[in-house]
């Protein structure tokens, strides 16, 4: 195996891009990631993105965003329609099979010209849940209703995970909800939109869009002091169809993290991409985070939620924290699909 | 598969053996599950101001910053490098025609648009690359690469942000630009003379 690094990222998220197509959101992204590390795209090997149609509205949007690239003279270049994390899993692939040393990776969604909590019924089945329209909140107050009955979890438990991304988000400037004075009883005092969701168990929706360098070997201790070493990456998969699996759990995430090597060591902080307070914490126990592993500490994907990025971003909110001298060791997480049915892991060290 | 969604597929219109309790049961065939989203277009700010300007008669392009090319309309960025192209550019409503095509088919939702008509690239003064448009006013089998043209717009109180602002393009009578100097061509030719100094 070739050791792999992230060593350049950037990001932006706000509530809603009303004046910025794409393109617009992501070439000073981009350029601003390739920049740091001086890189132009002559220097890029393969290029991946991850993103969905369905957010714009518009087949095949994704060709249109390559604009932001610069693929004259012609790039090798992918498109996966999934969270960013699966096209940085795509380009480690490449760069494992060599021939190519410095990768560029980036995904981005506006989920604000459309609804998102409709657009999200098409992933389901077109035959017997599709056609019913339930939309992505009420989907997830089934889960949340079947968690508290069974036991699986407390509302107390579901208002601390809210509180700790509302104050954790207090200092983040790119997260689009937060609250340094939240507390439990808050949170419990606030009406349910999905019951028994409340507003602070659901995450908030926000447009917004990644990029990241990867780079090999001696290429990545060239570019960047402290590299965020990938030390391990899986991914696996859930069924689709819900009636078949038991909601209050996510074997795939689990199984995902073992081949990671998560449990390898200690790690210093945790970064997951759960849509639902209900869902970081059947993450947290699924992944087996201990009480000494800061889980989103900065409001994590429930304080800001870009549909199609938040996976990638939470990659590089962890590899930001190696850059920085913060952590040594550090675990993200990324998820696709109804009730955590696609899940990505990726563990970093630094040297 | 057939194109008439109440003939059943050939696969399933055989024999179907359903459970005892369902014999009585019409069996299912098929399903229609329309999908219907509603989205708010949003133009970002190169393609607002150009339709911005639009409106007012006025034709915008961008300059690139990596080589100068103009480019209309603009997207904010030059595609070739994906450089931001903060700086806009105003160009006239008159050109050539770059490249065409005549259509023979009519398109759906377009009954005022008369078969055949002419698309074409439409190269403007000062742009660096086409602007697609109809070409009206002269016969289909007389359009041709390097032919000036001038846009025909909709009178003033029709105008508005939107892309039909031009009804067509016109052939002005002045002399045809050479065809190694048209189009796409134009740039190369442009890009050669830099070079010779």
């Amino acid at each position: 195996m070739r050791d792999i690094a992230v060593v350049s990222v950037a990001q932006h998220q706000q509530k809603a891009l009303t004046d910025t197509t794409e393109v617009e959101l992501m070439v000073p992204l981009i350029n601003r990631a390739r920049g740091a590390v001086g890189l132009t795209q002559d220097d890029i090997g393969f290029t991946c993105s991850g993103s969905s149609d369905f957010l714009a509205g518009q087949a095949f949007s994704f060709v249109h965003t390559l604009d932001a690239v610069g693929a004259v003279p012609p790039i090798s270049e992918s498109h996966v329609e999934m969270d960013g994390a699966w096209a940085l899993y795509e380009a480690w692939v490449k760069l494992q099979i060599g021939g190519v040393d410095i990768a560029l990776v980036y995904s981005y969604g506006k989920s604000s010209p459309g609804s998102l909590r409709d657009v999200l019924s098409t992933q389901l089945d077109p035959y017997y849940l599709g056609p019913l329209w339930p939309d992505a909140f009420s989907l997830a107050a089934l889960q949340a209703r079947l968690m508290l009955e069974s036991g699986t979890v407390s509302e107390q438990r579901l208002a601390e995970i809210a509180v700790r991304s509302l104050n954790g988000a207090a200092d983040n400037p790119l997260a689009v909800r937060s609250s340094a004075g939240a507390t439990i009883d808050s949170v419990l005092a606030e009406a349910p939109i999905a019951d028994p969701l409340r507003p602070s168990d659901c995450a908030a929706s926000a447009d917004g869009g990644a990029a990241v360098v990867l780079a090999a070997g001696d290429r990545a201790r060239e570019l960047c002091e402290r590299p965020a070493w990938i030390k391990g990456i899986d991914h696996r998969i859930d069924p689709h169809q819900p009636g078949v699996r038991d909601l209050t759990r996510a074997p795939s995430a689990r199984k995902a993290a073992a081949q990671a090597g998560a449990g390898d060591d200690r790690l210093d902080a945790a970064e997951l991409a759960a849509p639902f307070s209900t869902q970081e914490h059947i993450l947290e126990v699924e992944l087996g985070l201990g009480p000494h592993t800061p889980v989103n500490a900065s409001g994590g994907a429930l304080a800001g939620h870009t549909m199609m990025a938040a996976g990638l971003m939470r990659i590089a909110d962890a590899a930001q924290q190696i850059h920085d001298g913060r952590a040594d060791r550090v675990l993200s997480h990324a998820a696709s699909g109804l009730y955590l049915q696609q899940n990505l892991v990726c563990v970093m060290e630094g040297e | 598969m057939s194109a008439d969604p109440s003939v059943p597929p050939a696969a399933l219109s055989g024999e179907v053996r359903m459970p005892e309790k369902l014999a009585d049961v019409e069996p299912v065939r098929s399903v229609r599950t329309p999908i219907r989203l509603e989205y708010d277009f949003v133009p970002g700010e190169a393609s607002a101001g150009y339709l911005n300007a639009f409106a007012d008669r006025k034709i915008l392009g961008q300059r690139s910053p990596v080589d100068g090319a103009v480019l209309v309309p603009p997207r904010g960025v030059d595609p070739r490098h994906g450089a931001a192209t903060p700086e806009y550019v105003e160009l006239p409503d008159t050109g050539h025609v770059g490249g065409f095509c005549v259509t023979r088919l009519p398109i759906p939702g377009r009954d005022d648009l008369e078969i055949p008509y002419v698309s074409a690239w439409i190269h403007l003064d000062g742009a660096d690359i086409g602007f697609l448009g109809l070409v009206a006013g002269i016969a289909t089998s007389e359009v041709r690469m390097g032919m000036r043209v001038r846009a025909v717009w909709k009178p003033d109180e029709q105008l508005g942000r939107t892309a039909e602002n031009i009804l067509y393009w016109a052939p002005t009578g002045e002399p045809d630009i050479p065809v190694t100097a048209a189009g796409t061509n134009a740039w190369h030719a442009k890009q050669a003379a830099k070079e010779q100094g």
